[in-house]
């Protein structure tokens, strides 16, 4: 049986996050109350693994690093299938940058025990750096292949797998234990199911703070971060708008000359 | 010319042979970078039978270049070139380190970064010193700029896409030092690539297009973006998109244009059932007109466009279509 730990991350429902922005006078974020959803790319990470343990029987840990309020998330997670959950949640894990994130939560897989498989979504649709899921490979001394768009050989420790490229795609080959980053092109996620609602229930969620995970604090959130936010400024891309008015008809001639005008038809 | 600071590092990048683009836009920043620093400009490149391309990077402004020449590193290899850099890095511990946001650089940067337990910066804007000779990685977010500083690790390291920064100016006769790396005899890799598999992109190519058609959130559905391409083939257009629009599946991912997708700059660019989030809007620079058609009167894209219409997209996509149809035909 596999064991497999898939990482997610509550973001901000991607709708809704232009709402969130930099107040020109006081530098700092205007938030508001926005939903925190499942980041989309974890959901074809969370899929790669129900489809694996549909074929080979897995066991799947879902880990996450965030606020209490992200435990929904791994809720959610549990009712597609995963089997246990946690959270690694304290103010300590506060302000982490990649480095320091991918550091935690690689901490929270060694606890759980090391996996033959580590799934993560390739990128987050807040932060959409890329980086956790290397990182975390590296400080699990684990291969690790981005971009993951088809698994054509699972059988066995050593996988071929297909990796998108700008213009095409890597054929890699992978010896097990390795974490992979994957792409929506891998699958297309299933939905909610009500028994699987209801089968959730009953599965718990661990929530795990600094003591837990027995790594020294100056390695954790901002005091482990090597980068930081040094400044916020707004922007001026402004330019002189010309709103085309009139009935639908009439917008669409207008429109239409202008751009002949303009010699870009 | 005091040499206190470590070289700037560009870790270079070959498709076949042939220098990437993005490595020697890269080469020109960390010339201008390198110059207030008082320092070097270095580059690392891995292949296979590329010394002439190596000597050749010397006139886009490298003063050295570290050639790994093997057979097993013709193809990206994650573990073994991470290898090869950190190791390198270690010796001659560069002040800054920087990549293209290529699928490679994507993969490679955050592997090196946490390897020389160093901070990482994705998909700048813009690189700047500032009055402590520190590097400002500029990245858009919650539309606005925001800089991002390593200020104690080294190297700072940071991706850039394509297009961000010009091409040097070619210097023909510049030379500079090569020196070929020593390689371990067996290079051992628990992730090895097979084959590189190259597709033909279907359409326009999105980087070098004179008409680009961008669709976000607002286009709705698969439907709506069918309307998106009508529109892209009647104009000869290149088809782009915002991240939304690709999270939903209508767009293909290399169709993504803004800070960590593609940048552009064509001569028309029509924006449609997008909000104008500057994660996008900054993938487009030096566009001569500018089109945005979204429902929404009070989307901060019609602050950024030349030419705006407020009506629902998807009934004014296919109407403009046919229009343009008829003018082409009549």
């Amino acid at each position: 049986m596999l064991n497999i730990v898939v990482c997610v991350k509550a973001v901000p429902e991607p709708k809704e996050s232009c709402k969130i922005t930099i107040d020109p006078v006081s530098k700092t974020l205007n938030r508001c109350e926005v939903a925190m959803v499942l980041n989309p790319l974890d959901k074809n990470a969370m899929e790669a693994a129900l489809q694996l343990k549909e074929q080979y029987g897995a066991h799947i840990t879902v880990l996450s690093m965030g606020p209490p309020q992200a435990s929904p998330i791994v809720k959610e997670c549990l009712a597609l299938g995963g089997d246990q959950g946690f959270l690694l949640s304290d103010r300590a894990f506060g302000g982490a940058d990649t480095y320091a994130t991918a550091f935690t939560l690689a901490s929270g897989i060694k606890k759980v025990g090391k996996p033959d498989i580590i799934l993560c979504g390739m990128a987050s649709s807040d932060g959409a750096t890329e980086w956790v899921g290397p990182q975390i490979a590296t400080f699990l001394d684990m291969p690790v292949v981005t971009m993951l768009k088809e698994i054509v050989n699972s059988a066995g420790d050593c996988w071929q797998v297909k990796a998108s490229l700008e213009d095409g795609y890597r054929l890699l080959e992978v010896d097990l234990p390795a974490l992979f980053t994957v792409t929506r092109d891998l699958n297309e996620p299933r939905a909610l199911s009500f028994s699987g609602i209801i089968k959730a229930r009953k599965k718990k969620i661990t929530v795990w703070g600094k003591e837990d995970l027995g790594v020294p604090e100056e390695s954790l959130g901002l005091p482990g971060s090597p980068t930081i936010v040094s400044e916020m400024t707004t922007t001026d891309n402004k330019r002189q708008v010309e709103i085309i008015t009139g009935s639908r008809e009439e917008m669409a001639d207008q429109l239409l000359l202008k751009l002949v005008d303009a010699g870009a038809i | 010319m005091e040499n206190s600071k470590g070289p700037v590092w560009v870790i270079g990048e070959q498709v076949d042979g042939q220098v990437v683009t993005v490595t020697l836009q890269l080469i020109g920043q960390a010339r201008k970078l390198a110059s207030q620093l008082g320092t070097t400009v270095e580059v690392v490149l891995l292949g296979d039978n590329i010394e002439e391309q190596a000597r050749n990077i010397f006139s886009f402004g490298a003063d050295r270049v570290y050639l790994g020449n093997a057979p097993v590193l013709d193809q990206y290899q994650s573990e073994i070139y991470t290898d090869i850099i950190v190791k390198l890095a270690k010796e001659k511990e560069p002040e800054i380190i920087l990549l293209g946001s290529t699928h490679m650089g994507r993969e490679l940067a955050p592997l090196v970064a946490a390897r020389l337990q160093t901070g990482l910066t994705a998909h700048c804007i813009d690189l700047v010193l500032n009055q402590e000779n520190i590097l400002e990685q500029k990245i858009p977010a919650y539309g606005g700029l925001i800089s991002i500083i390593c200020p104690e690790k080294r190297p700072q390291m940071a991706t850039v896409a394509k297009g961000v920064f010009p091409l040097p100016e070619v210097e023909t006769g510049r030379t500079g030092e090569l020196i070929t790396l020593e390689l371990a005899a067996d290079l051992k890799s628990r992730v090895r690539t097979l084959e590189i598999v190259r597709t033909k992109p279907d359409g326009v190519p999105l980087g070098t297009a004179k008409v680009v058609i961008a669709g976000g959130a607002g286009v709705g559905d698969t439907n709506g973006w069918a309307e998106i391409e009508e529109l892209a083939g009647e104009l000869n257009a290149a088809i782009g998109s915002t991240r939304p629009a690709m999270d939903n599946g209508w767009a293909d991912p290399e169709s993504m244009i803004g800070q960590s997708g593609k940048m552009i700059c064509p001569d028309l660019y029509i924006g449609i059932g997008l909000s104008g989030e500057l994660q996008h809007m900054v993938g487009i620079s030096g566009c001569r007109i500018m089109v945005a058609v979204n429902n929404d009167p009070k989307a901060t894209v019609f602050e950024q466009v030349d030419f705006g219409i407020v009506d629902d997209c998807r009934q004014f996509i296919p109407l403009l279509t046919e229009k343009i149809r008829q003018h082409r035909s009549g």
